[in-house]
């Protein structure tokens, strides 16, 4: 355990060099979310009746988002690994007497924390300013509060299992890019990342929240926004936990048997 | 022009040399741009119509801004990478050689992987006249064709405008990616939704809704005939881009050994 938190460790403090990437993001980031919360301000104002959630839900899902982008983004995964697995220089990796899952899920989780931990601040902290549907608002009980942050780990913990999954299954197919393009588009729909899932048409939407991917961004953001109620909070909890454990054993399983199979040539 | 077909055709062969790869790219630009219409799909689905605009209404209008963006970054994609350019010191083979500077850095790199945009973007279009958005005129025809190309022009204006600080800053900034990805992507919807504040920065300051909303309001017979023409006026967006271009390689020193 001590060898993949000191890896973590290393990871974080790596991510954390990078500050004017950072800087650039944020921008971007901002912009993002401001015209974001106004494409949503047009369709409340044109009919405030047909709005599955607050306004003030929608804007603080939002800000959430743009802050902990690289927290559930898939497409933050590291295209490095994918190609060291395609050329064979994971070979460097394989030799450490470390267990390779392990390892890269120590990295992965560095790698989101500390791109989130430069750039939520600011944005959190302006997004509170903003008037009042529009912004973040942050009246919510300490309960909820705690469940919130509980509920983001468990989204961090499934986003890089599910990632892992695909380093894994790269060790079986010659080029992984087909297949993560072509996922990455669909969790963008099931995930609630093009729009909110409440957005999304009833059967979609239940379909949804039961994939992995609903069990990402979805629940922890509709936690904090007062979208999903108390006495529902235990049940996406749950999801989210079965989500994270099945991953990480089907991740792992995976892998080792691409690594079993895995011949690597050259002297 | 002759000169540029060639370098054309190189591209095309040297993209076409790994066949598989560009086929992923395809493939992945049209599940993004997929994505695009499911986003605006699924809103509308729910709210049926936002500001009086409707789906195909609002089809044409993403047709547009994918059109004229394909576009651009197909024949303009030599200006977003020119940070490399510069950094590789191949811009002093670029100014020994005896044509145009412009002309040369087009040539560079050009993008193969617009296709699937246009494709939909044909798709798109298909649809809008197909479900009645608009009822068409000759004139109303010339306004959408001017639409797209003044749109590229804007957006090239955008490239331009990156190249150019590149000259002074050496390296690329990110910032920059705000001007050109930011249009395209909420483009999707007339300029006009996101408020007035909006608008007016798009109108006079980064003038892509004088090439989207604006003509589109003569389109779907909101507005006086004349507002069609406005995309020419955005064309002199291009002007302070090229003084800056301009301006960029006199600063230009070389490195060279």
């Amino acid at each position: 355990m001590r060898t993949y938190l000191a890896f973590f460790k290393m990871r974080l403090l790596a991510g954390l060099q990078y500050r004017a990437a950072a800087l650039a993001g944020m921008g971007t980031q901002l912009v993002w979310g401001i015209l974001e919360v106004l494409l949503y301000r047009a369709f409340w104002l044109e009919n405030p009746d047909s709005f599955p959630m607050d306004m003030a839900a929608v804007s603080a899902y939002i800000w959430l988002q743009q802050a902990f982008l690289s927290c559930f983004a898939l497409w933050y995964w590291e295209q490095d690994l994918f190609d060291a697995v395609k050329s064979g220089t994971v070979a460097y990796e394989l030799v450490r007497p470390v267990d390779l899952y392990g390892m890269w899920m120590a990295r992965s989780l560095a790698l989101r924390l500390s791109r989130a931990a430069l750039r939520a601040g600011p944005i959190l902290l302006l997004a509170v300013l903003l008037p009042s549907p529009y912004g973040l608002r942050c009246g919510v009980s300490l309960p909820v509060f705690g469940l919130f942050l509980l509920s983001m780990a468990l989204m961090l913990v499934v986003v890089c299992a599910f990632v892992q999954l695909l380093y894994a299954l790269s060790f079986h197919m010659t080029d992984a890019t087909g297949m993560t393009t072509f996922l990455s588009s669909v969790a963008s729909v099931l995930s609630g990342n093009l729009v909110p899932l409440p957005f999304l048409p009833e059967k979609l939407r239940t379909f949804a929240a039961l994939t992995p991917f609903g069990s990402m961004q979805n629940v922890p953001f509709r936690i904090f926004s007062g979208d999903i109620s108390l006495a529902d909070m235990p049940a996406a909890l749950g999801l989210q936990a079965f989500w994270a454990v099945a991953l990480i054993v089907a991740g792992a399983w995976i892998m080792r048997g691409g690594v079993r199979r895995a011949v690597i040539a050259g002297g | 022009m002759g000169l540029y077909k060639k370098f054309f055709l190189i591209h095309l062969k040297s993209h076409m040399t790994y066949r598989s790869s560009f086929f992923f790219l395809c493939l992945g630009r049209l599940l993004l741009i997929g994505n695009l219409f499911l986003s605006v799909y699924f809103l509308l689905d729910r709210f049926g119509t936002v500001q009086g605009y409707t789906l195909p209404q609002l089809m044409l209008c993403c047709a547009v801004v994918l059109l004229s963006s394909s576009l651009a970054e197909c024949f303009g994609r030599g200006f977003d990478r020119f940070s490399r350019i510069l950094a590789t010191a191949q811009f002093d083979r670029i100014l020994v050689r005896p044509r145009g500077i412009v002309f040369q850095v087009l040539c560079q790199d050009m993008r193969l992987s617009m296709l699937p945009g246009l494709l939909q973007a044909a798709v798109m279009l298909a649809w809008a006249i197909h479900g009645g958005a608009v009822v068409w005129t000759p004139y109303k025809v010339l306004v959408l064709a001017l639409m797209v190309l003044c749109g590229a022009a804007v957006f090239f204006g955008v490239y331009l405008l990156y190249a150019a600080v590149c000259f002074f800053t050496l390296e690329g900034l990110e910032i920059f990616n705000i001007l050109s990805d930011m249009p395209r992507e909420f483009g999707k919807y007339p300029y006009g939704v996101y408020g007035k504040g909006v608008l007016w920065l798009l109108t006079f300051l980064l003038p892509f809704a004088l090439t989207q909303h604006w003509p589109l309001q003569v389109l779907l017979d909101r507005a006086p005939a004349r507002y069609g023409l406005l995309p020419l006026a955005a064309l002199l967006f291009l002007l302070p881009c090229a003084l800056l271009w301009q301006l960029g390689v006199r600063h230009y020193t070389s490195t060279g050994s």
